[in-house]
């Protein structure tokens, strides 16, 4: 071979293993190197922060935050939506049956399950989604995932039936990483007239100061939600991603809509292993 | 007497100068509503991101992006300035500073207010 030859094919070679970098990482990185990805970029970025402090998002940066937190914690005083969503939760159906009755163990530690990959109907299914089908399995009418004070309050109960379970979320077929890529898609897309991308603030610039507002981590957000903000508005987790997409000025995805499910899918994915703690206080 | 002859020299340059103090009335006015536009949260909101840390009227705890300040010597050509507020990612792709202008976020005419009052930080 020429030397000439022969510098062109390191170039080559160069030029391909570039493009491969550039390309294909990002391209054909699994689930579990994402989290891992994201983990590394946050333990840089909070240095000496334990994970499991992660679920406190902004909050755990601060300790004035975290004590007023506990302190409202010990008597919230959005306690009564829980009561709400525990008479909704206990109340028979017309045919005698409960929400108890539709899932594994009376509906404790099921939550960290969720969303899962429903191989059958090619689609992501959410704990939210699995209160509607047990409604429905007993004939009775489906609730609108953005009612606040129907399935949000009922949520507001049945996921604290889960605390303290890991996030378990499973991205094991090829369908269920095209739903795990959807929303990974979703997560770094520009959108609205501010041109922001989930990752532009709850990535690139989580724990910097927005006004006097601390960023939060994308890491410990997926598990402890709904919250109820200012201590008495009840948001699910849909309703925050609507009022992130409306301060973008972008229009927002439905709650339980297809596009905010998928999202919700990845966004638990990077969660994984994190305890679930719901009906929280948040700013 | 040098008091006396200090209030003579401005009262002098005042009668003989009439238009520049009316110009500063007017640049301040102009400052004054750049600034308004500046900190409004559904206008510039550029506290979101920025502090400007020689504004006392300033009030952020934001460091998400470069503190406002030395403007005139960072952007000395105003229109790398009005470049920027219009479409920040034609310098840095990755930014994550909206773009006013291709986006309509704000006017043409309240942009160039807004740089009148970035020029005084």
């Amino acid at each position: 071979m020429s030397p000439i030859a022969c510098h062109a094919s390191r170039f080559k070679r160069a030029f391909l293993t570039l493009l491969l970098l550039l390309v294909g990482a990002p391209l054909f990185a699994s689930p579990e190197e994402d989290r891992e990805a994201f983990l590394a970029f946050f333990s840089g970025r909070f240095p000496g922060v334990p994970l499991e402090q992660y679920v406190h998002g902004s909050m755990m940066l601060s300790e004035d935050a975290l004590s007023q937190y506990e302190s409202i914690m010990d008597f919230p005083p959005f306690q009564g939506d829980i009561d709400r969503g525990r008479m909704l939760w206990e109340k028979p159906f017309a045919n005698g049956r409960t929400f108890a009755d539709c899932f594994d163990d009376g509906g404790r530690n099921v939550a960290g399950l969720y969303p899962y990959y429903d191989e059958a109907n090619d689609r992501v299914v959410t704990f939210e989604m699995a209160l509607n089908a047990c409604l429905k399995e007993n004939g009775e009418a489906k609730l609108d995932y953005g009612d606040r004070s129907t399935m949000g309050v009922l949520t507001a109960y049945a996921r604290t039936l889960s605390d303290g379970m890991a996030m378990n979320i499973k991205v094991d077929s090829e369908g269920a990483r095209k739903k795990y890529e959807a929303g990974r898609a979703f997560y770094f897309r520009r959108i609205g007239q501010h041109n922001l991308a989930c990752a532009s603030c709850h990535y690139t610039h989580a724990g910097h100061y927005f006004r006097d507002e601390l960023l939060s981590p994308t890491i410990g957000q997926a598990v402890h939600f709904p919250v109820f903000r200012g201590g008495e508005f009840l948001f699910t987790l849909h309703m925050r991603y609507q009022r992130c997409m409306e301060a973008l000025r972008a229009v927002p995805f439905a709650a339980g809509s297809e596009e905010l499910n998928n999202l919700e899918y990845f966004h638990s994915y990077l969660n994984n292993g994190l305890p679930l703690k719901a009906s929280v206080y948040r700013r | 007497m040098r008091l006396s002859s200090l209030v003579f020299a401005i009262v002098a340059s005042l009668l003989h100068n009439p238009l520049p103090a009316g110009d500063v009335i007017e640049n301040n006015s102009r400052v004054d509503e750049g600034r308004r536009l500046a900190h409004d949260f559904d206008k510039g909101n550029c506290l979101a991101c920025h502090a400007a840390p020689t504004d006392p009227q300033a009030i952020t705890k934001a460091n998400i992006a470069p503190p406002l300040i030395g403007m005139r010597a960072r952007f000395g050509d105003r229109q790398a300035l009005r470049s920027q507020i219009w479409d920040a990612a034609k310098r840095n792709p990755e930014t994550i500073m909206p773009p006013f202008g291709r986006h309509k976020i704000l006017s043409n005419d309240e942009i160039e207010l807004i740089i009148d009052y970035l020029y005084t930080l």
